[in-house]
């Protein structure tokens, strides 16, 4: 099956108030192109879930998120990302904010089709304070302990980005990190992986060793070619993050003409060849 | 000669005095994970494992176990991997206990609850900081210390607004198995050295950087602190002529230090 589609295609799936999941981690290897597109769209009211980066801050400032499920949000280089920590201090967002692990575990929870997977992460903290919907169980055997019983968190879409893929839907990493990519895909009724190049199935092995193909084509309903798709967050070995891009894109928080001027270049543009044609202009 | 002086022990900033009580903060640990949040202790781990805690294993700072780490600053070198640790193998690892993190806190209280999610209430705070990160799971799975560049009454509060990582009062209502990895190392600020060997668990001063006097330290603690014995109050330890040189040429050749620390 050819699954190749395109941004606009794996965006118009989306309905508002949809619980979406976005892959990778802080300022990298995120599926940008997909976010830009999101900011394209007429969508509203998402839940979104991520190990969050600049993809959080744009869709904050663009007015798409009413409830986010992350443990951080930072652009690494730049640890404390300027629009999300905008949308968090005039209340825009409903934050639900966990432990980086709770995270984890609740994306392999839902994958599992589990109602929940229990840890210790969180006992003692406030996360249980300012999640009251999150519950403890009992450990059922002699120990009796009780543990959190982080919930699954089961999304609608997700979105991920990876080096390598084939039409059918194969994925292969080629970075030093898988982050949760997989993970987020079983967690979703539907899954949308853009790639920075599609290679046939047969020159997949060429391109890395058998252990960076962490994505199956049962993981995968939608394939797009995006090469500078994760820009500017970093996609090695392809790219590095784009630091000098990141730089003005977090300073324009402090000032709204700056912001303007930057969505106005970057953001209000018809499609991402034209993202893409702007950023190499620069 | 003149190198001798240059090196001597009288010649360490207050940044490389907090590196070195960095670096005591894991000494005993063995053969387990340290990891840092800023600058002193990202230099105190290199340190301890240069010296004294050979056995330590760190990070490159993404996701790969290396023999010597990187400087901190100036030019880099070819790393010799050990294993690999991708975010997903850092929680199974975190959760199973082998690991000494010393985090930064933007609040802490005095039985080391500690805060750098955010400032005031959280649904609406007034500063958003880094999150919860992964403070709890950290706090209740292994070894934890804190380091604080600058100590003041904002920062060593009477309350913390929100709990990320968890202090000893908090740990001391779970059960043993739940709290059976949860331990309080050292707190390690620009003016002293604390720790939590206290019968209920709150924390005392161990020592005072030298140039620092008890009242400096009362003066931006924000809760009453535990002073054992006000007489005989330890300084901190100098660094040796041997840690000196080790951070100066190998681990910090460009001086990132001054910039956390002022002297």
């Amino acid at each position: 099956m050819d699954k190749r589609t395109t941004e606009r295609e794996a965006v118009s799936e989306i309905r508002d108030g949809m619980t979406i999941g976005i892959g990778g981690w802080g300022s990298r290897r995120k599926p940008m192109s997909i976010v830009r597109e999101i900011l394209r769209s007429s969508v509203k009211d998402l839940t979104v879930v991520t190990y969050g980066g600049p993809d959080v801050g744009l869709l904050c400032n663009a007015g798409k998120i009413k409830r986010l499920i992350y443990g951080f949000v930072s652009l690494d280089s730049i640890p404390l990302e300027p629009h999300f920590r905008k949308a968090r201090q005039t209340g825009s967002i409903d934050a639900a904010e966990l432990d980086e692990g709770m995270l984890q575990w609740g994306l392999l929870a839902a994958s599992h089709h589990l109602p929940f997977l229990p840890t210790r992460a969180g006992l003692g903290s406030d996360v249980l304070s300012i999640n009251p919907d999150i519950r403890l169980v009992r450990s059922p055997y002699e120990d009796g302990e009780k543990l959190v019983a982080m919930p699954a968190l089961e999304l609608d879409i997700a979105f991920i980005h990876m080096n390598r893929g084939d039409a059918r839907g194969n994925g292969q990493y080629l970075g030093p990190d898988p982050y949760f990519d997989e993970m987020f895909c079983r967690a979703a009724k539907q899954s949308f992986m853009t790639v920075e190049k599609i290679l046939k199935t047969e020159d997949m092995a060429s391109a890395g060793p058998l252990q960076s193909r962490i994505i199956n084509r049962t993981m995968v309903d939608g394939v797009i070619e995006a090469p500078g798709g994760a820009h500017f967050t970093e996609c090695p070995p392809d790219y590095g993050r784009d630091e000098v891009f990141q730089k003005s894109y977090a300073a324009t928080a402090k000032d709204e003409e700056a912001w303007l001027r930057f969505k106005a270049e970057y953001l209000d543009l018809e499609n991402e060849a034209e993202y893409q044609a702007k950023v190499r202009l620069r | 000669m003149s190198e001798v002086t240059r090196e001597g022990p009288e010649t360490a900033s207050r940044g490389e005095i907090c590196a070195v009580a960095a670096a005591e903060a894991f000494r005993g640990d063995g053969e387990i994970l340290a990891s840092c949040f800023g600058i002193a202790p990202a230099i105190g781990a290199r340190l301890a494992k240069a010296t004294f805690e050979e056995d330590l294993l760190m990070t490159d700072g993404v996701c790969t176990v290396v023999d010597v780490p990187n400087p901190v600053s100036g030019p880099g070198h070819d790393l010799v991997v050990e294993a690999w640790l991708p975010f997903r193998a850092i929680f199974d690892h975190l959760w199973n206990g082998k690991r000494h993190v010393i985090m930064a806190a933007s609040q802490i209280d005095r039985f080391g609850n500690q805060n750098f999610a955010c400032i005031g209430e959280h649904a609406q705070p007034k500063a958003q900081l880094l999150g919860m990160r992964g403070a709890p799971g950290n706090t209740i799975s292994h070894k934890t210390s804190y380091w604080v560049p600058n100590q003041t009454q904002k920062v060593f509060v009477e309350a913390v607004d929100v709990v990320s990582g968890v202090g000893n009062d908090r740990a001391a209502q779970l059960p043993a198995t739940t709290t059976r990895g949860h331990c309080l190392g050292r707190v390690i600020s620009n003016l002293a050295v604390y720790d939590f060997e206290t019968p209920d668990g709150a924390m005392q001063l161990i020592s005072l950087h030298p140039g620092v006097g008890l009242e400096e330290v009362i003066d931006n603690t924000g809760f009453p602190l535990i002073v054992p014995d006000e007489a005989n109050i330890a300084q901190t330890r100098l660094p040796t002529a041997e840690e000196l040189r080790l951070i100066r040429e190998t681990i910090d050749p460009e001086g990132f230090l001054a910039r956390e620390v002022a002297n």
